[in-house]
Order: C-alpha cells, then sequence, then structure tokens
C-alpha cells in the first residue's frame, strides 16, 4: 500500500452524510434490545444483595417449579475453568476469573455479583422466579477503598492471590495482584539535579463508561448444538470466543451477529449476558433475550479503576525537567485486572525526561471487576501528573505552555516506556493552543484557565474486508468491526478514493462472524486505521481486477490499462484509442470476463501511531455553591488525518465531555455495607446538554506514513487530559488545587471553607 | 547485532536485573525463539504479552517483522484499549 | 392480571392494544407495536431515551404507564419524517454529524421538535437547557446543539 499525499486526496477529507444515518434518525437501527425471535423467552439474573459473601447454597427449586419458567441455571451449569490467561480482549483476560463474573462461584465478590438467572415466558414471570430462588450467604467483611485493601488486614477476596512481581516472592495472599514497574535512567541523580522539586498525592474515583444502552443481547441454541447469538457489542468474534471457552463450546458451532451498539467506550469489550444467555437457551431448548435495566448496568459491569497515586517531579530553574517518579494503586473490582500497566507507561509520555521511575499496584476489591474505559489507566494517571506540572510551573513562575514545550517528547525522544519516537505531533498541539485565541482571552473574577496534555498509543490488529461491484457498478465494503463512533462513513470514504467514484456509490455493511473474517474488537482507537488499511488494500484489490478485466474487453495486455477518476484508461497513445470504462461498464460484463469481481484483504496491521493532546479549559467557580461552569474548552489533537472531519471532531468533544464529568461530578456512592447508593442517572451525573459550551476541536495532522492516508487513531486520546485541565483551570480561578476527583461542589465548598 | 531493552518489570522473573541484551535475530518470530532458547519461558511471556517497539514503531503479533542489525527494539507489555 | 384494551393514536394512526396494568407506553410501544425506536436506556426519566410527545407533551414513555395513553395522541420517532421525506431536524441531524452510535437519537430529535413546535427562535441556551433531560455520552452535544439550530432557522425561513 503506498501512502497519498494529502494534496493528492479528493474524498478523504471531506464531509458526506453517514451512509448508517437514516436509519439511525427514524429509530430504524436495530440495537441490541431490538431483536426479537419467535419462541423467545426473557431472562433474568439474580445477584448478590451482599458486597463480599460466601455462598453456601442455592435452592432453585421453588422457581424451578413456577409456571411459565423454562430454565435456571448457576454456576453448576458452566465448565469450572481453571486460571487461564490469553489477549483476546483489549487486556490480558484471565479465563477463569471472566467466568466467575459472568456467574458467582462459591463466592460473591460485589453487590450486584450474578449468582443465578431464569429464563421465562415474560419479563415478569421471570422477575418473579428471581424472588423465588433461595440463596444461602455467609456475609463477610468487605473493602473497597484501593489504600484499605492493601492495609495489612484488609478482608481477602481471593485466598489465592500472591503478589506477582514482587521479590522476594509473596507467600501469604493478599488484595494486591501484582506490581509493576518502569524505570529509566536514575531518579535519585536526576532529583539531586534539581533546584525546585514539587509533590502531590491524588485519588480518584471509579467512573462508569455510562454508555446509554445497557447491555442486551438474544442467543439460541438448535438442537444440533449450533448456537446463535444476536448482541450489541464491541466485536462479535470477541463475544465468540469468549462464549466458547467460558460454556466449553466449539468456535465453530456459534455464529454472533453484531447489532448496531449504543455505546461502549471499551464497556462492551467482554461478556456479561452472552453466555449466561446460551446457557439458558441451551438448557429451556428456545431463544433466551436478556436486557440489563440501568441499575444492573451500575451494579454489575465493569467501571473503571479508582486510585490513589503519589507524584513527584524535580526541575532546574530554566524549567527543564530532570526526574520524574510516581506510584500508582488502581483498583480492579473483584478479580485481578486493573489498567495499571498502560497508566505507568502514559503518565509520563508527554515528556523528554532522562530519569523516571514509575510503580504500580493492581489491587483487588468488593466492586465489579474493572473494564476498558477509553484510554484505560491514562486519565486516572495523568490527572496527577498534568496537575502536579502546573504546579510545577507556578513555582517556577512559567507559562504552563511553555513549560511543556520546554519538556515536550519530540521525533527521537526516548519514550518512557522505552521506545524512541517518530512522526509525533505533541509539540505541534501545544504550540497551536498557545496561538489560539482563546489562550490570549481575558477571564473575570472567580475565572480561571488551566491546561493539560495527553498520550495514547493506538493499536493495529486484526481485521479482515471484502469489497465486491454490483453489477451496477456500486461498490459494498465489508468488514467485521461494529461501529460506534462512524467508521462506516470513514470506510466508504477511503473506498471512495481508492476506486475514484462518489462516496454514494459504496456501502459499507458490517457483517457476522460466520460471513467476514476475523477481526480484532472495535477499539484501542484502531479501526479507522486497521480496518481501513484492510479496507484501502481490499480496494486496490478490485482495482487491479477491474484493469485485467479491461484489458479483456478491449483485447489488448493488462500493463497496458490505467485506473483514474473511477475508469479504465489506456495507459498511452500505443494502447489504443479506447473509451473510457466506467466501473458499471466493468461490472455489467463481468459474467464474461471471468465472473464476479471482489478482493478480500486479511491483515494484522502495525505500525499504529500514538495520539497526543493539549486542552485549553477556562473555567467559573461560585464560591456559595462551588458550582463550576466551564465556560469554553479548546481541545487540540494530532489526528494524523482526518478521513472524516465531523467524525473526528466528534470523537474529541465526546471524549472532553466524558472527561468532565469524570472532573467534576462521577463517582460512585457506597453505603457501609458496600452497598451502591446511586446507580442510576439521577445521581450518577454525567454531563447534560445545559453543563457544556460548544467545544472546538483543533485537528493537527502529522501524517503517520504506515496508513495509506496518514491516519492515526483518535477516539480515546481526547479523555486524557480534561481532568487536569479542569483542576488547573479551578487552581487558577479560586487559588485552590483540588487533588481529589470529582470536584464536585460539596469538595469544593469544603475547600473553600478550610482555606 | 541487534540490541535489546527490555521495559518494565514483566520479564523480571525471567531476566533479573537485565534490562539490556544483544539477540542474534533477524525477525521477530527469531527473536522470540532466541529469547526463550537463553531464558526458557522467555519467549512464550514476549509472544504472548509484550509488545515490540522496532526504531519506535510498536508492534504487536507480528513474527514476519524484521529487525535490522542498528534497529533500536523494545520490548514493552502488550497494550490494548477502550 | 387482567389486560386493559385501549384505544389511541400513534403518529396519526389508530391503534389498539391491549396493555397489563403496570407496563409502561415504552414497553407497549417497544415490545407489543413493534415501535423499537424509542429505546430504554435508565427506566427512571433521567435519560429521555424514551421521550415521546403525548397530546402536545414532551414526556419519558418509560415513566407514562400504557393505559395513560386512552383516547390521547403519541409521537414517537417512527412519525417525526413525512413518508421518505426526513424532518428537518433528521436532515440537519446527519449534516451536522449530531450522532454517533445513534442511540440517544430519537429521544433528541422527539425533544427538539417539542422545543421548535413551541418556540420557533430558540437561543443557544435554551435549547441547552430544554435538551437537559436527553443523555448523550457520544457527541459532548456541540453538533447536536449546531443542528437544532440550523433546523430551527431553516423552518423559520419556510414559514416565510
Amino acid at each position: 500500500m503506498t501512502y497519498i499525499r494529502k494534496e493528492d486526496q479528493k474524498v478523504v477529507g471531506t464531509r458526506p452524510i453517514r451512509p448508517d444515518g437514516a436509519d439511525k434518525v427514524t429509530g430504524r437501527a436495530a440495537f441490541g434490545a431490538d431483536f426479537s425471535l419467535p419462541g423467545m423467552l426473557f431472562g433474568r439474573v439474580k445477584r448478590s444483595p451482599h458486597a463480599h459473601a460466601r455462598i453456601k447454597s442455592i435452592d432453585t427449586s421453588k422457581a424451578r417449579a413456577l409456571a411459565g419458567v423454562k430454565a435456571v441455571v448457576t454456576a453448576e451449569d458452566f465448565p469450572d475453568i481453571k486460571s487461564e490467561e490469553a489477549f483476546v480482549g483489549e487486556g490480558p483476560m484471565n479465563f477463569r476469573d471472566l467466568s466467575r463474573n459472568c456467574m458467582a462461584r462459591g463466592k460473591a465478590l460485589y453487590e450486584g455479583h450474578a449468582v443465578a438467572a431464569v429464563a421465562a415466558i415474560s419479563p415478569s414471570v421471570a422477575e418473579a422466579a428471581l424472588d423465588l430462588i433461595v440463596v444461602e450467604y455467609e456475609i463477610l467483611p468487605h473493602v473497597i477503598d484501593v489504600e484499605a485493601a492493601m492495609a495489612p488486614n484488609a478482608p481477602l477476596l481471593h485466598d489465592d492471590m500472591l503478589t506477582q512481581g514482587v521479590e522476594p516472592k509473596a507467600t501469604k495472599p493478599s488484595n494486591v495482584a501484582k506490581r509493576v514497574s518502569f524505570a529509566l535512567g536514575d531518579v535519585a541523580a536526576g532529583f539531586k539535579q534539581a533546584e525546585i522539586v514539587v509533590e502531590g498525592r491524588y485519588t480518584t474515583k471509579p467512573v462508569h463508561q455510562a454508555y446509554i444502552e445497557p447491555h442486551a443481547c438474544v442467543a439460541a441454541v438448535a438442537g444440533d448444538g449450533q448456537a446463535t447469538v444476536w448482541t450489541s457489542s464491541q466485536g462479535q468474534f470477541m463475544v465468540r470466543a469468549y462464549c466458547a471457552k467460558l460454556l466449553g463450546m466449539e468456535v465453530a458451532d456459534i455464529r454472533v451477529t453484531p447489532a448496531e451498539i449504543g455505546g461502549g467506550f471499551g464497556g462492551k469489550t467482554l461478556v456479561y449476558l452472552e453466555p449466561v444467555a446460551l446457557a439458558l437457551s441451551k438448557k429451556s431448548g428456545r431463544p433466551v433475550k436478556m436486557v440489563m435495566n440501568r441499575e444492573e448496568v451500575f451494579r454489575a459491569t465493569g467501571p473503571t479503576s479508582g486510585s490513589a497515586m503519589t507524584v513527584k517531579i524535580g526541575a532546574t530553574k530554566d524549567g527543564k525537567i530532570t526526574a520524574a517518579q510516581a506510584e500508582l494503586k488502581y483498583q480492579a473490582g473483584a478479580f485481578a485486572g486493573s489498567p495499571i500497566g498502560p497508566g505507568c507507561m502514559c503518565a509520563f509520555a508527554m515528556y523528554d525526561i532522562a530519569n523516571v521511575s514509575i510503580v504500580g499496584y493492581d489491587v483487588v476489591s468488593n466492586r465489579p471487576k474493572v473494564a476498558a474505559y477509553r484510554a484505560p489507566g491514562a486519565p486516572i494517571s495523568s490527572f496527577a501528573v498534568e496537575s502536579l506540572v502546573d504546579e510545577l510551573a507556578r513555582k517556577l513562575k512559567m507559562d504552563p505552555l511553555a513549560l511543556r514545550e520546554k519538556n515536550a517528547a519530540k521525533n527521537g525522544t526516548k519514550a518512557a516506556y522505552g521506545p524512541t519516537l517518530q512522526n509525533i505531533g505533541y509539540l505541534e498541539t501545544v504550540e497551536a493552543a498557545k496561538n489560539h485565541p482563546h489562550y490570549k482571552t481575558k477571564l473575570g473574577k472567580n475565572q480561571g484557565r488551566g491546561v493539560a496534555s495527553g498520550f495514547w498509543f493506538n493499536i493495529g490488529g486484526e481485521s479482515s474486508a471484502a469489497c465486491h461491484v454490483n453489477e451496477d457498478g456500486s461498490v459494498v465494503v465489508t468488514t467485521g468491526n461494529p461501529d460506534i463512533g462512524g467508521t462506516r462513513a470513514s470506510q466508504a470514504i477511503m473506498a471512495a478514493e481508492v476506486l475514484g467514484i462518489p462516496v454514494e456509490h459504496v456501502r459499507p455493511t458490517i457483517a457476522d462472524t460466520a460471513s467476514i473474517g476475523y477481526s480484532f474488537m472495535t477499539g484501542g482507537s484502531r479501526v479507522t486505521f486497521a480496518t481501513g488499511m484492510a479496507v484501502v488494500q481490499a480496494t486496490e484489490g478490485v482495482v487491479e481486477e477491474l484493469k485485467k478485466r479491461a484489458a479483456q474487453i478491449w483485447d489488448i495486455s493488462p500493463e497496458a490499462v490505467t485506473w483514474q477518476d473511477g475508469a479504465a484508461h489506456p495507459a498511452g497513445d500505443n494502447a489504443g484509442k479506447f473509451e473510457p470504462l466506467s466501473i458499471g461498464d466493468i461490472a455489467i460484463k463481468s459474467a464474461k470476463t471471468g465472473g464476479p469481481i471482489g478482493a478480500k484483504a486479511s491483515i494484522n496491521a502495525q505500525g499504529a501511531g500514538p495520539g497526543f493532546a493539549t486542552h485549553i479549559c477556562d473555567v467559573e467557580v461560585d464560591p456559595e455553591t462551588g458550582h463550576v461552569k466551564i465556560l469554553r474548552y479548546t481541545a487540540v489533537q494530532d489526528v494524523g488525518r482526518a478521513i472524516h472531519p465531523s467524525y473526528v471532531e466528534g470523537q474529541i468533544q465526546g471524549g472532553v465531555t466524558q472527561g468532565v464529568g469524570w472532573a467534576l461530578n462521577e463517582e460512585y456512592v457506597y453505603d457501609r455495607d458496600g452497598k451502591l447508593e446511586n446507580p442510576g442517572f439521577l445521581d450518577y451525573r454525567v454531563p447534560v446538554a445545559s453543563d457544556m459550551p460548544m467545544i472546538e476541536a483543533v485537528m493537527v495532522e502529522v501524517p503517520n506514513p504506515r496508513h495509506p492516508y496518514g491516519a492515526k487513531g483518535v477516539g480515546e486520546v481526547p479523555i486524557v487530559p480534561p481532568m487536569a485541565a479542569v483542576a488547573n483551570a479551578i487552581r487558577d480561578a479560586i487559588g485552590i488545587r483540588m487533588p481529589d476527583l470529582p470536584m464536585s461542589p460539596p469538595k469544593l465548598r469544603a475547600a473553600i471553607d478550610a482555606k | 547485532m541487534p540490541r535489546v531493552t527490555i521495559t518494565g518489570s514483566a520479564c523480571r522473573p525471567y531476566l533479573g536485573d537485565l534490562t539490556e541484551l544483544e539477540v542474534e535475530a533477524t525477525t521477530v518470530r527469531r527473536l522470540i525463539l532466541e529469547l526463550d532458547r537463553r531464558f526458557p519461558g522467555l519467549g512464550k511471556q514476549v509472544e504472548e504479552s509484550m509488545a515490540i517497539a522496532i526504531d519506535g514503531e510498536i508492534y504487536q503479533d507480528a513474527y514476519q517483522a524484521t529487525l535490522g542489525a542498528d534497529s533500536e527494539i523494545c520490548l514493552l507489555p502488550k497494550i490494548g484499549g477502550g | 392480571m387482567s389486560k386493559h384494551h385501549i384505544t389511541t393514536t400513534i403518529n396519526g394512526e389508530a391503534t389498539e392494544f391491549l396493555a397489563e396494568p403496570q407496563q409502561t407506553l415504552l414497553d407497549v410501544l417497544r415490545d407489543n407495536l413493534n415501535l423499537t425506536g424509542s429505546k430504554e436506556g435508565c427506566s427512571s426519566g433521567d435519560c429521555g431515551a424514551c421521550s415521546v410527545i403525548l397530546d402536545g407533551a414532551l414526556v419519558c414513555s418509560c415513566l407514562t404507564l400504557a393505559v395513560e395513553a386512552e383516547g390521547r395522541t403519541v409521537t414517537t420517532i417512527e412519525g417525526i419524517a413525512t413518508g421518505e421525506k426526513l424532518h428537518p431536524l433528521q436532515q440537519k441531524f446527519l449534516e451536522h454529524a449530531a450522532l454517533q452510535c445513534g442511540f440517544c437519537t430519537p429521544g433528541f430529535l422527539v425533544a427538539a421538535k417539542a422545543l421548535l413546535d413551541r418556540d420557533p427562535n430558540p437561543s443557544e441556551t435554551d435549547i441547552r437547557y430544554w435538551l437537559a433531560g436527553n443523555l448523550c455520552r457520544c457527541t459532548g452535544y456541540d453538533k447536536i446543539v449546531r443542528a437544532v439550530q440550523d433546523a430551527a432557522a431553516e423552518m423559520r425561513g419556510a414559514r416565510r
């Protein structure tokens, strides 16, 4: 694949209406809960009311006897998987843990943990059946806060959890699943060099991805053991693989069709209901539909980690950072697997620092198992680091953007996580922010401005695409990646660019697991990059085929044909005087020239370029109420190349808004028994339209030469800077540093009173 | 001969304090086999849970990626996303 | 549980259905009438994904009992377009890319229509506060507000 320069791109960079748009604005698009099958039963899950308890017995007899109940399952209906880890999803996944998360075995590890499930002829019969299941619990002491879970006498979740990554090897079980560390240079020497040292302690609360669509699926196991699943998820192949593993079924016997997905942000990169629905379908002999309600989504699905962090940075008086150190403790929920690794690796990634030491802990506690959330781990550590960098700027009496400029990672900088960075656009985002009119506007009383930067790796991965030509010359592009942000639009654009045809003639579709080659899930900001590459490759294959067919029609050699502007042309005067043949002209003769015209590509895309961003946030604090109003927000990001600029802007604006919610209001509130008090959108307060101003997304383009059009992943970076940007703005507005998230009105009031 | 640096603590059970080593290999596949020959078990660790950055570009699951004699090669934990 | 026979008008069509007393209007729309455009996001009236217009008033159908629809008119997302012709709001949402996953979109379109039906020239603040009952997690609301402003302008122009 060759890299096409921006100047030569005709369709890439335009803003056509997305091909799947009409269905979405008319209510026709089918999401997870919109699907039904004849004879379908309704499944409901019985969940633990206790944060930590041993399950002594489960008596399902009365439930099974209720009229209309067709099946009841517990952990006994699932294979008892021994510990087995695989990198199938968005992070290493331990299948034993995943299985026990879907259906508790032996212990309930959080309030909301699934302990049994029923399938019945109506949702109300299923609900009634849940009440008839008698579970005998032995309530155990629970622990939620990450540092409390690390304390020596903390209640133990798993008596076989020995901390990995410590020396000497751990012999006593604890709640610390593992310790990781990253180091560069000599941090002690670096601090000796420093003339100014700043330190800070920061905490964040767990937050949920809060997708508006609750989890939903329909599963049907036929008499011959062939299963079909309709589900809203970020990856139909992931669902197939996980279900096969958890149920002891063959991958070949499960076919998963992706529904439209109503938001994921990482929270739908694993399974909760699908294995249970399959087990119920198998037992009852009928299709089973399962839909979570909002309470269940909060009580039982994975949010991201809460954390406790300490950071220390040293610099010389001219602002050059000589040493940086951090200790990060991340909450994993009931099973190991917080994003502590990426959290550590991203913390200082924007900077060129010779001496760095980062230590991280993955700690379990009695909460739902953590799932990925947009740049997992990075927003948390960046909140701490970017808040402290702001303090450093103040101590140095330096402009915070100038400080970042002085220490910016550039091409050739050795990243704290190892490699030397290439083709990055961080400095460009700092420059663009510095020169933006926003940065120069005046502020009033109780108003303040904060800046912060962010980084995310972005990934490539396995993608499959097929492109074939219809008899009328229109083109179908098929991929295996659910569309959560408008990727069908960018795929249509890229295919149209390669073929030289109007984008309206391209029909992108998303196929089920039996109809397209394997594709790694939608996440990691990879679809426009990696699946886009597969689409381009497949489409280029079609172009080669079209040229061969034109050669046949003209009865000349294929080398004598070129493809331009959607048509085949003779390559020069020597080839012969032929009128160009359009895609339609060639398609109509496809039977005569060899058969249907199509090509496919299956790749493992490498070379995904990392993303950098710099944000500017203005706030106004009401000292009487502690309310923080976002006055203005500018987000500058290196996007590589915006294939469809509107959807790139959309990703930036959406990520910023989630970050603002994380900064100001979102948190889980627990009572003394470890039960969640705010499992709904009234008290789990996400930003609403009146909370936000217009968000200016400034797209800087430092192309990634590995992608034919220069694209870099864009979806995750935007959520990394906002928390620190808001915290720094509050500091600027009222002179108070808020080190604990969320910075909600009661906390601000308390801080203002204390001052 | 390509020089490989290891970032982070994931390989410590196999390498101890060693964070840099020279490995005779021209592809990632060869690298994994070599590492496993010299430090049994490390090959599997690298194959399943590590990414490889070659001259600044990150590769995950890429046997065929080539290593030049002067390439900068870093092993780091695999990266996911959300 | 005996069912009630309800007669109502939905999207301009006379409609009858049987409803259990505890069923919400949202349940009936989705499960009995196959109008799955209205979505269930929270069942507590906090997200607006189930928004419908009941006798001219914007309501959450998850907080409305199905039996309350007796003798009244209901407009859902399926009734916003005129046959195949999209409403200006729908068209502007597409042009402005005011949707990403699209799950909240039906609720927003119904709510925005209810706004423009009563106020053809809302300010940005008016729009943001009116739509504060509809949650979107994907877009950050920027393009939604712009789409509503643009649709309002077009509809005012068309009226002249």
